[in-house]
């Protein structure tokens, strides 16, 4: 079993129009660049982005933003892109702001198996509305669906030929969780090695839930926030 | 009147030893410079750590490790990386056990407003209404009024809610409040600030007890 294919360009040469994405990565941390690069480059239009953020106005989601082709945004918290902000504003722009956890949550039920969670982030809020609620023990709660994505898109640190990934640091966070969530799932990853090369014990994702995996390469790794304290 | 780093200061004084705690941006992460050094607090950033360290030396940045406000940091001997699923996992469960953070609004039931201004500013709750809705003790630091002099500690919060009845304890630049069925209850003044002058700063109910001490530093 080999699930490598060539580049970014080779891995979504069946992303189409109006599909569903997730893409992985909190803030510009841990975001599948090459993947990014490659929709861009390609321009699919109409697409309904899973992402906790939405990059900045020049890199990450940014880039797809500017060129007007994302129709609907579901993310939890998107402050640092001005060109979002005025998208959004300006009604160009479908935003669905959910809650951080309610977003890592109704990911990993899809990786799960399970058609809906019920959390009680949001409950008397705005995102409450139109939800069905319960109580349990005494306290409310919402349910809240499994998504349904036609491709995650994610970044690991590691993975070897058979699609199983390990990830590093805080890159980690939403990406081993859209990875069991997408109908296909891509990973584009630092070193990619021979299967057996990797600790069982150390995988973070099996490869059971990656489709296609290649190595990325140029990496940026922008860093958003610069904060150092003197030596 | 309290500026930022005194009222980071307060609240680090509620700060138990062992105690797992998540801070939020702004006033919130200061208070990680006041932990006192006996003591052992766990920090826990939402993004995926626990046991957040200080920020790195200059060129020691890691682009890989990062906090929940995108902000470079370092961990420390203990530390542990995880999903956010699960980072949000421990926090619905209820193990974090302190939970800081900013407000735009705080109503005297304990509601909270801090994500939104229609029309203005949509940057997203982020984590926050997971927290709010969680958190088994919850603070906010938070400035007592608008720029305009408006009081933001409400009868009802007029901007779209975060969390319903969960704030417990209030510190403001004016004084620190606990959230009760009295409403707040003033229970430290900031230096130099009295009585009246948080009465008439907050619009919400206020319950004075006979005796309010001033702050010290």
């Amino acid at each position: 079993m080999n699930k490598v294919v060539a580049n970014a360009h080779a891995a979504i040469s069946d992303v189409q129009d109006g599909m569903t994405l997730m893409l992985g990565g909190f803030g510009l941390c841990g975001i599948p660049e090459n993947l990014i690069a490659a929709l861009v480059q390609k321009n699919v239009k109409n697409l309904t982005c899973i992402s906790n953020n939405a990059g900045v106005d020049d890199f990450g989601i940014g880039l797809m933003l500017q060129q007007r082709q994302v129709k609907k945004m579901i993310s939890s918290y998107v402050g640092e892109n001005a060109e979002f902000e005025r998208q959004l504003l300006s009604g160009e722009l479908e935003v669905e702001l959910i809650p951080q956890g309610t977003l890592a949550t109704r990911c990993m039920a899809a990786g799960y198996g399970m058609p809906a969670v019920f959390t009680p982030a949001g409950v008397g809020t705005e995102v409450a509305e139109g939800k069905e609620t319960r109580v349990f023990n005494g306290k409310t709660y919402l349910m809240e669906m499994a998504f349904e994505a036609d491709f995650a898109l994610v970044k690991a640190w590691k993975g070897d030929t058979q699609g199983n990934l390990i990830f590093r640091a805080t890159a980690r966070n939403f990406n081993p969780l859209m990875a069991m969530a997408g109908k296909t799932t891509i990973a584009e990853v630092e070193e990619l090695v021979p299967a057996g090369e990797l600790d069982p014990d150390a995988i973070h994702t099996p490869g059971i839930y990656v489709h296609r995996i290649f190595q990325g390469k140029d990496y940026e790794k922008r860093i958003e926030q610069r904060t150092v304290k003197p030596r | 009147m309290l500026n930022k780093e005194q009222i980071a200061q307060r609240i680090a004084r509620e700060l138990r030893n062992g105690m797992y705690v998540n801070l939020g941006i702004g006033i919130p992460t200061l208070v990680a410079n006041y932990v006192p050094e006996e003591m052992t607090i766990v920090l826990q950033s939402e993004n995926g750590l626990l046991g957040m360290g200080p920020f790195p030396f200059d060129g020691e940045e890691d682009p890989d490790l990062i906090n929940a406000g995108k902000q470079t940091i370092t961990t420390i001997p203990g530390s542990v990386f995880f999903d956010s699923a699960m980072s949000f996992g421990m926090i619905r469960a209820g193990k974090v056990d302190l939970t800081v953070l900013g407000a735009m609004e705080v109503a005297d039931n304990g509601d909270i407003a801090n994500w939104k201004i229609p029309g203005k500013m949509v940057k997203g709750m982020g984590g926050a209404m997971d927290l709010v809705a969680s958190a088994k003790n919850i603070i906010v630091a938070m400035q007592h009024c608008s720029r305009d002099g408006k009081s933001k500690l409400l009868s009802s919060c007029t901007l779209p809610i975060t969390g319903l009845g969960c704030v417990k304890k209030v510190v403001s630049d004016l004084g620190v409040f606990d959230i009760d069925h009295r409403g707040f209850v003033l229970l430290e003044r900031a230096p130099g600030i009295s009585v009246e002058t948080i009465v008439a700063s907050t619009e919400g109910r206020l319950f004075v007890p006979d005796e309010v001490p001033e702050m010290t530093f």
